[in-house]
Order: C-alpha cells, then structure tokens, then sequence
C-alpha cells in the first residue's frame, strides 16, 4: 500500500514540479486512460448533480404554501424541465458510465477500454451537451417543455425562443457520447477479457454494463431521430409534430417512451451490478444462482423493449393496446423478483458486515422493493388512469431512481472510492450521509404518494388552498431539506478523505475480483503481466487454493 | 368490494371537498377502486413477506467483526431458482386476469344519441388555459351551445340512468381531463379524438383540474363539475340555450358599446350580439358561472373588475392581456357583464 501510496505523490510531484498546474490540466483533458475518464464523468456528473439539486429545493421552496408566489410560473415550468434533464442525461447516465468506464477494464482484466479515444470524445460530448442546455439560461430563460418534451408544446408556436433548441441540441450532442459509450462497452466486454474469462465467468458488474450498454445501443437513436425532428420543425419548417400543419402529438410520445422506457433500466441495471458485487463481499458468501441472475438481467433488457406506452395509458389507445402494455409491464417483475431473491438469499447464511458499501446496499434493497410494487400499481392500467401524471408518479420514479440508482450507486462510490483514490473513506461520515439520506428521502417522496392520491397533478407551480395538499408539500419539503446535509457530507468525504483519509491497501475488503488484484489506485496500465481466471471469483481462488471455485461453477 | 375496509378507511379520513381516488361517486370510480384495493392488498402482502425475510437476513446473519472463517459458499439452486420464478408468474398472471375485467367494465365506446336515451353528450376541448364544452345532445335533443369552465351534468338515479359522454378534444397542445372522484383521466390531443363517461348517483360539486403539463399557466386549469337533479338541470340547460339577455340601463348599454367596441370580441362571443370570437370563453351566461379565471377566483363584481383590468395579475402568463381601459369603462363593461346571467 505504501508503493501505491508513494506513486501517486510522487507522479503529482513530477507532474506539478515538471510545470506546474497547466500539466495538470493538460494531462487530464486531453488524456485516453479509461480511469482518468470515469472519474471525470464522475466528477462533471457530481457538479450536475448539486445543480439539479439546487433546482429541486427552489421547486420544493415554492411548494410550500397553496399559492405561494415564491417564483413566477415560467420560472418553476424551466426548473422541473432543467432538473428532469439534468438528472437523467447529466447525473444518471454519465455516472453509472463514469464508474462503468472506471471499473470495466479493470474487472475483466484488461489494460484500457477497446476505444481509447472515443471514449475520451464520448466524455467531451457529454459535457459539452450539458453547456449547450444550460447555455439556454444566457438566451433569457432556459426551456420551460418539461423533459418529455411534449409536441406540440415544443413547436415554435408554443416555445418561441431558442431555449427549446438549445436543448435539443443539447441532447443530440449528449446523445451522441453516451451512445459511444455504449459501444465502447459492448466491444470492450465482448472482446477484451483476459484469458480464461468466458461470457459465464464475467463479474456481475460488467455483465449488467453490457446489457446497459446494448440498451443504449437500442434507445438512444429514436430519441437522436426526435430530436432531429423537433429541430427540423422548428428551424426549417417541417411539421413531424406541428399538429396544426397535419403532424402528430402522438408520433413525439412513441418515439420518446421508446428512448423514455429502455432509458428507466439503463440508469438502474448497473445499479443491479454494483448491489451484486457488494452485497456477497460483505456477507461473505457466493453471488447466489449467477446464472439466473445473468438470464434475468438479459430478460429486463429484453422486455423493458417492448413496454413503452405503459407511459401512455390515457392517451386514448384500445382497450387491447392498454391490456398489451399493462401485461408486458408487469412481466419485467418476474425478473426483477428474481433478482431480488437472489440476493436475499445471498445474504443468507452469511456473515453480513454493515461497512458502509453494504449500508447502502441495505437502504437499496428496502427502498427498491418499495419502489418496485409501486410500479406494479401503475402497470395496472385502470389503476394508471387515475395515478398517471399525478404526484403518485412522481413519488414512485424518485423512489425507484433515488431508492434504487442512487442508493446502489452510493453503495459502489463507497466500495471502490479505496480503489480509485488509495485512501478509505470516513466511516463516521459515511453512516451520517446514510441515514440522513434515507430519513429525507423517505420524508420527502412517501408524502407525494399520498398527495398523488389525492388528486394533485405533477408539474403545478402551484395549488389551491382547500384541497387538503398543504401538509403533504410541506413533509415534502421538509424532506429536501434533510437531504441536503447528506449530499453536502458526500462531497465533504471524498475530499477530505482524498488526503486525510486512511491508507486503503490493495484490497480493503477481502474482495474476490480482479480490480483488487493491482494496487490502489491501479497504475495506467493496470495490469503489470495479464492474468488468467479461471473461475468468477479469481481472488478467491487465489485465497482458497484448497477450495477453488471452479469446482463448483 | 372492499378489503378489509381500507377503502371506507382511506375515505373516511378525508373532507368531502377532497379529490381523493379512493372516496369515487361513480361506477367506473368505483370499479378502479376495488381493483386498486385488491392491488394494494396483493403489493402490500409481497412487502410484508420480502419485507420480513430481508429484515431477518439483516438481523440474524449480521456480524460486528469477520473471525476470517467464511461461511459455507451456496452457489444456487435451480429448484429454487424456478420457485421463485413460477410464484411472481402466477401473481401476474392473476393481476391481468383482473386488470381485464376492469378495462372492459371502465372503457366504454360513445354510442349515438337517442330520442329518450337520457343521455348527455358534450364535445370537451382543451384550451390554453380553459376548458370549453359545447354540449351537443341531451335525451336525444340537439342542444348547440357553448360554454366554459363549469360542466353542468344531471345525477343519475337507481330507475332512471344518466351518463354523460365526453368527446375530448384540444385545441392547442395536449391536455388531460381529470376528476378525480368521478372517473380516471383522459387526455386531450390536437389532432386525436378521446371519450370518456361519466355517471354519477350523487349530486355535488366535483373538483379537479388539468393533469398534462401544458403550458405556463397548467396548474390553473382548474375543473369544476356540477352534478344537480335533472329538473334543475334541465332548468339550467333552457337559460343557457338561449342568447344573452338584453337590458335597456344607461350604464349596461354603455357597457356593451365599450365590450363591442373593443377587440374583447375577437375573442369572445356573446351569443345574439355581434360579439362571435371563439379564442376564448363564451360569456353569454358569465353570470351563471360560480368562478372566473377557471376556476381560480370566485365571480363577482369586484374579481370581475380586476381580473378584466389586469388578467396578468392574476394568472401571469395567461394569453388575455389588459386593455388599459379607464376606471369609467371598465365599471360599464363589469355592468354589462354583470347582466349576462
């Protein structure tokens, strides 16, 4: 650990002594290294995401009274649309691809991804989407569509000002990084394991990145064809949704749930892979039934396909159409059950350590569950007529993406923060930034389910006074509050910890893949000779010579 | 059907103004009711059952500290696997046995009108930021005329049926039709033509508003609806029926110069005056309305005076701008608008 330790001083000194702080920010703009790339999608995503989060407590602020006049309307439509946008495509996805990036090559053994440089593009590409929507701000206001961009609210005729194109735009250019990393992934996964690694023997974490990946390779280029069509009729007067000229409202929505739908599991299945690794390193025991949870990892892929307008129940379709998307939707709980058993029966019988990873691990199995059979009511299509685009809905995709990503999420920067940095982080402010977290998640998205109920739509800047909502926004509110400390305390861990915390060592957990097998941080190539598993778990093998996994796989 | 009461519970704890889901006044209300509760009981008991295995693996197999000896390594079972693989099947396989019967019960087709059919007909089209109903039929009669905000609708009673079918419609972007107590939303799309039914054995007031984001002003698309006894109803459809009422006062006539005079009538239409706009609410019987600005404030003199003085005032972002007009003419044109009854 001390080699490690002394090799980052020492490659900072050099850098820092050679010339200064321009090298450094040379070094990491223009570098290809996988791992200098996932943590710049990590950190860029952070930055983002303290944004959106400042977006969602301006909204909860002007929520907190029935006719509160806190912000204008305009003001609080461009917040929901700007915190929607940026907690899917600048939050979301880039720091699932982030730690994806950061973590892929190494779990399989390689030295780098399979495209080095597309993959620093795919980075830029993501970040300079981000600029280009928030640019909108500069053209006197930013969109004011909603994510979901609904036509024709989008035409020119509703949405006079360039805001709307800027985000288009926005998105296109984003668009296009996340869809080369999603190739990166597949050609990565597929074609640069080490020696010895078959297709049954990858680490959970990168089997659900391939799937992510395949997803994106899917969803992404309806979304880029919208996008283009929403730019072609706004600038050049082609009329794909202008329903005044003959286009159709209706077209917009198909095309987006079908990048909208697939998107839902792109931002949870990797989440999927991180409670996968975590959850049998700290109760010491095997992943139960890899190989069902590998075919149920495929089946969510699959089905989450075919799904989409369960997003639109109550625009109208047939009554068969209805019964379709309600049947096809409840089916992909058939393999989120499995997985969900899976892991339960993992942790049984096993030795279950609370380290904060496994913490976190814990908060996404409750939470997930919750969120989970509150999408088994909105699949009921009658029960969906009256919840859809109610805060019901609201409440279950925070729960699903807060409860089920950003807690897994949390669970993975917690588990490999060591690998990446060398140093552990703070327990103590680990275990605060975890309960708080849950307390003000649970404060802030329960009550929407209940005002949901209650009859109050989503995306209202505001409500009137008699209809019982009052109290509900205001536990809501109160909530975001709660949570602000925690993510304020995340930021403060990694970097205090990043030069005060204590030294990782190579392998801090006692873990079984091959990440741990090089130094803490890994050297830029990784990997000082290539190795050769020869079953899931090489470092238990390496553990266990008396009792090596493959005789059991 | 009730499951252990949660329904009546969930009811009984909120006001009777509550727009509430589980307290519906209607068939089809009541029949996404019952599948919801049969849902809520079903996702209830799976969180009860996953809830107590995940709590017990949690506090039974938990370790402060790691003596280094690991537990016995399970690497799966294929019985198992298929167990629990066969047992959310099975539970699917019954939520859409039950999902079908109530989409069959709760979407119904708009039939023709028929002499002595007592059935209400009103074509429902969505506005930036207001709904217009031009109701069509009633009983097999044409009606033909037009009004905004308040949907009127007669009770309907044990002997005598009487549903209310709405064709929705838009007239700019997407917006959706919800009352919560009285039937599961719908959208409205330019372009599409959507229905739905309504039928109620309760007389009152209905809340709700407009559920598809869409537009600056989306949260004051507010929905009231009316459901009264046929014969108040019936009395309520002759007086809207007719043109507006003409009164011969100094002030009132002066009124109706100004109104007239100004651009008020390219948008607005008063029936049986040379006022025919169609951008925005008919105000042939504004007086008969409980509220303005869609539901947003009640309509009296005083709101009907600063709403015409300053609309964005009230409602920022709506497409009626002020007019400027002098303290003189707006109380001639409050008049005038008063006598619309």
């Amino acid at each position: 650990m001390a080699i490690a330790e002394q090799r980052r001083t020492d490659y900072q000194r050099q850098v820092v002594a050679a010339s200064g702080w321009t090298a450094i920010l040379h070094d990491w703009t223009t570098t290809v290294d996988h791992k200098k790339i996932g943590i710049l999608y990590v950190l860029m995503s952070l930055v983002f995401l303290v944004i959106g989060g400042c977006e969602a407590i301006l909204m909860r602020s002007q929520l907190l009274f029935p006719r509160y006049d806190f912000l204008p309307p305009d003001t609080f439509n461009q917040l929901f649309t700007m915190h929607g946008t940026t907690m899917v495509f600048f939050v979301g996805m880039p720091i699932l691809i982030g730690v994806g990036n950061y973590l892929v090559p190494l779990m399989i053994g390689a030295r780098d991804m399979a495209f080095p440089r597309m993959n620093a593009l795919g980075f830029w590409a993501t970040l300079f989407g981000g600029l280009l929507v928030y640019s909108s701000y500069a053209t006197g206001g930013a969109p004011a569509i909603g994510w979901f961009a609904y036509a024709p609210l989008t035409e020119r005729t509703f949405a006079r000002t360039a805001a709307t194109d800027l985000w288009a735009l926005g998105l296109l250019v984003s668009g296009i990084g996340t869809l080369t990393a999603g190739i990166n992934f597949i050609v990565t996964i597929l074609g640069m394991r080490c020696p010895g690694m078959t297709l049954r023997k990858i680490p959970f974490f990168a089997w659900t990145m391939l799937w992510t990946s395949v997803q994106i390779l899917l969803a992404i280029p309806p979304l880029t064809a919208a996008l283009v069509m929403v730019l072609l009729d706004r600038n050049l007067g082609a009329h794909f949704f202008d329903t005044q000229n003959g286009g159709s409202a209706y077209l917009w929505q198909h095309l987006f749930w079908f990048f909208g739908h697939p998107e839902v599991y792109i931002l949870v299945l990797p989440a999927f892979g991180m409670i996968s690794e975590i959850i049998p390193v700290f109760s010491r025991k095997v992943l139960f039934g890899y190989e069902f949870m590998a075919a149920a990892t495929a089946a969510i892929a699959f089905i989450s396909m075919g799904v989409w307008s369960h997003h639109m129940f109550t625009v109208g379709m047939s009554k068969t159409l209805d019964l379709y998307f309600a049947a096809a939707s409840l089916l992909v709980s058939i393999p989120t059950g499995i997985k969900f058993f899976n892991w339960l029966a993992t942790m049984y019988g096993g030795k279950i350590r609370f380290a904060s990873p496994m913490l976190f691990a814990f908060g996404f199995l409750s939470m997930f569950l919750i969120g989970g059979l509150t999408g088994i009511m909105l699949a009921i299509a009658p029960f969906n007529f009256q919840l859809s685009d109610s805060y019901f809905v609201v409440g279950h995709f925070h729960w699903v993406l807060i409860g089920g990503t950003l807690f897994g999420l949390f669970a993975g920067l917690h588990y490999w923060y060591p690998k990446v940095t060398g140093r552990m982080l703070s327990e103590r402010m680990a275990q605060w930034q975890f309960w708080l977290l849950l307390i003000g998640f649970i404060l802030t998205f329960g009550p929407m389910h209940i005002s949901g109920i209650l009859g109050m739509p989503r995306r209202i800047y505001t409500y009137e006074p008699d209809r019982g909502w009052e109290v509900w926004n205001q536990i809501t509110t109160l909530g975001a509050a709660i949570q602000v400390p925690s993510y304020a305390l995340f930021v403060i861990n990694i970097v205090w910890s990043y030069f005060k915390g204590p030294l990782a060592g190579d392998d801090p957990w006692n873990a079984w893949t091959l990440e741990w097998a090089t130094t803490s941080p890994p050297p830029a190539y990784n990997f000082e000779q290539i190795l050769v598993v020869k079953s899931r778990r090489p470092l238990w093998d390496l553990k266990h010579p008396d009792d090596p996994d493959w005789n059991y796989e | 059907m009730d499951l252990f009461g949660v329904g009546t519970l969930l009811a009984d704890c909120v006001p009777p103004e509550n727009l509430s889901i589980f307290h519906p006044v209607s068939p089809g209300g009541r029949s996404i009711v019952s599948l919801s509760i049969l849902v809520l009981a079903i996702t209830g008991g799976i969180l009860l059952v996953v809830g107590t295995v995940l709590m017990y693996c949690v506090f039974r197999f938990r370790t402060k500290t790691f003596d280094g000896h690991e537990p016995p390594q399970v690497y799966g079972s294929v019985p198992i696997e298929v167990a629990w693989t066969a047992a959310p099947a099975m539970i699917v396989f019954i939520l859409v046995l039950v999902t079908t019967r109530t989409l069959w019960e709760v979407e119904i087709p708009v039939p023709e009108p028929v002499v002595g059919d007592n059935t209400l007909f009103v074509t429902v089209v969505g506005r930036q930021w207001w709904w217009e109903y031009q109701y069509e039929y009633y009983n097999g009669q044409k009606l033909g005329f037009t009004t905004a905000n308040e949907l009127h609708m007669p009770v309907s009673e044990a002997s005598q049926q009487r549903r209310v079918y709405l064709t929705l419609k838009s007239a700019d972007v997407c917006h959706s039709f919800w009352v919560p107590r009285l039937a599961g939303k719908t959208d409205l799309i330019p372009g599409r033509v959507n229905s739905m039914w309504l039928q109620t054995e309760q007389p009152g007031l209905y809340l709700g508003q407009c559920a598809e984001y869409c537009g600056t002003q989306h949260a004051h698309m507010l929905l009231r609806v009316n459901v009264e006894s046929p014969a108040e109803f019936e009395r309520w459809l002759q007086q809207e029926a007719s043109v507006a009422l003409h009164v011969d006062e100094a002030t009132i006539t002066r009124g109706r110069e100004v109104f007239l005079g100004l651009s008020c009538i390219n948008c607005h239409a008063v029936r049986g005056t040379g006022a025919k706009g169609t951008y925005g609410p008919d105000l042939t019987h504004i007086m008969s309305r409980a509220t303005l600005a869609s539901g947003q404030i009640p309509n009296n003199r005083e709101n009907l005076r600063s709403w015409i003085a300053d609309p964005q005032k009230i409602k920022p972002g709506c497409l009626m701008p002020a007019f400027g007009l002098s303290d003189k003419q707006l109380d001639e044109v409050v008049s005038y608008l008063e006598s619309l009854r």
